[in-house]
């Protein structure tokens, strides 16, 4: 009688019946929570984990709705970016997933959210200490373009030999007269770990270091879990000659006109018209929300 | 002859939704060292287990984590353990994933435990001890990744040798122990990375 009725209580707040709640089984859960408390516990450190097959495919987003599905619970109200954007495909069906399947509330607001999934930007808006911002990951091997095998990027991590990263950024001086590399620009973590902050812009490589909000990032192909907890230096590699720096744009967004923000280029016709408008498109809409108020 | 089943104590009422509160708590205070943080709900205690010891075990212990205990094997927490997480329990401390302490001040040397790989610094064991109090802004100074400026920590009943005996691991960063130190209500988090200066 009290084991039935506890267990409607469950199935209350459960999004999709014939689901654990968010998806996974808690076992699998509890494997990727311990993998996150490791990967807080020593900074930019891949973690190894067990990638389940979920229902989409790698590629898209299976690590960060790993990482989400693990963490996430019925108080959290989850917000999904996709290059920035709430609207993109990957953004929606993440969102809608995650509705589905933990019954959770979602948001386009930044500053409504406490947990952001991510896919290739920061949010513009500076987050807070009780926000999560969680990392969709393709290749979390910084070293992989210079060293093919799992093994060696191992021993080079452990034995903290980043001088090939270094090569590599040097060769981009010699023949682009600076470091050219534009997105995925590996960072060094509390002085010890080098690490991918994820195919991010570089311009977003500053929102990371000593940041209020802990960073999970997570990997599905690759089956890697990282993160940086709050308050955690992250530097950008440079050298002193040539020294870290990012990008910037002529013009201010067409939309918004805010000149502080990453801007995407947009074709709009087939006669070369384009126009700069900024990636967040929650920032923006939240900034034109503003103007029309002030005017 | 009918034998009599041993007693055990319930687990979690909603194993899903207290198991995620809880892991939620353990994620924000091992981000957030030096801040003990409230238990967001309270299992039964089972001898010698606290509260909030006994809602850790629940949330990360399974057939995958090795537990090395310093209760009696054949005792009602050992028994509860193996029932709700079927945990193999291990009698060497460097074996252990995770390690369940509640008698601080007889706690083995801490470089018994297992400190991690080069290769792979994750291994180490998961230290959770339990201890009388745990009191803010007062005591010990708390300092590195997650601590904004410092955090102010008192954390009762250790052997006087164990801030030392940590202090001494630290070089070995990338290894070293993580420890959640829980009295029966709150939970703080001290990973390998915090740099702890007694006052």
């Amino acid at each position: 009688m009290e084991a039935s009725v506890r267990l409607r209580c469950e199935a209350d707040l459960t999004g999709l019946a014939g689901y654990n709640f968010a998806y996974l089984d808690e076992q699998t859960k509890r494997m990727i929570r311990r993998a996150l408390l490791k990967a807080v516990a020593i900074p930019g450190y891949q973690v190894p984990f067990a990638s389940r097959e979920m229902p989409l495919p790698y590629g898209w987003g299976t690590g960060g709705i790993q990482v989400t599905a693990s963490i996430i619970g019925p108080e959290d109200t989850l917000k999904v970016i996709d290059q920035g954007a709430d609207d993109t495909t990957n953004a929606v069906s993440i969102r809608r997933f995650f509705a589905r399947t933990a019954g959770v509330a979602t948001t386009e607001d930044t500053e409504a959210a406490s947990i952001i999934q991510t896919r290739h930007r920061v949010p513009e808006t500076r987050l807070r200490e009780d926000q999560i911002l969680v990392y969709q990951v393709p290749q979390p091997e910084p070293l992989r373009l210079m060293e093919p095998r799992e093994s060696e990027t191992r021993t080079m991590h452990a034995l903290e030999e980043y001088g090939s990263m270094y090569v590599k950024l040097y060769e981009d001086v010699t023949r682009h007269g600076r470091i050219a590399t534009a997105y995925s620009y590996p960072v060094r973590v509390e002085g010890r770990y080098v690490m991918s902050p994820s195919p991010i812009p570089k311009f977003d490589n500053p929102k990371l270091t000593k940041a209020p909000m802990l960073q999970l990032f997570g990997a599905g192909r690759e089956k890697r879990i990282y993160a940086v907890p709050p308050y955690t230096e992250v530097r950008s590699l440079d050298f002193e000659d040539y020294p870290f720096s990012v990008e910037g744009w002529d013009e201010p967004c067409a939309l918004c006109g805010a000149t502080d923000t990453y801007l995407d280029e947009i074709v709009t016709d087939d006669h070369g018209g384009r126009m700069f408008v900024c990636s967040d498109s929650n920032h923006c809409a939240r900034r034109r929300a503003a103007a029309g108020e002030e005017a | 002859m009918m034998s009599v089943a041993p007693t055990i104590q319930p687990g979690f009422a909603r194993p899903v939704h207290d198991s995620q509160a809880v892991f939620r708590t353990l994620l924000a205070a091992l981000s957030r060292p030096g801040r003990p943080l409230p238990l967001p709900v309270s299992p039964e205690p089972v001898a010698p287990l606290g509260p909030a010891m006994a809602a850790l075990a629940l949330t990360l212990l399974d057939l995958d984590t090795p537990l090395w205990l310093d209760a009696e094997p054949g005792g009602e927490a050992a028994a509860w353990l193996r029932f709700h997480c079927g945990c193999p329990l291990v009698s060497e401390p460097e074996r252990a994933a995770f390690a369940l302490v509640t008698r601080p001040a007889d706690l083995p040397a801490l470089d018994a435990f297992h400190l991690g790989e080069a290769a792979y610094p994750d291994r180490a064991t998961t230290l959770v001890i339990q201890v009388p109090e745990l009191a803010r802004g007062d005591g010990a100074l708390w300092q590195g990744p997650g601590v904004k400026d410092r955090e102010l920590l008192r954390v009762t009943g250790l052997a006087p040798s164990f801030w030392a005996e940590r202090a001494a691991l630290q070089p070995l960063f990338p290894l070293g122990l993580d420890i959640f130190f829980v009295t029966d209500r709150l939970l703080a988090g001290c990973p390998r990375t915090t740099r702890v200066k007694e006052a």
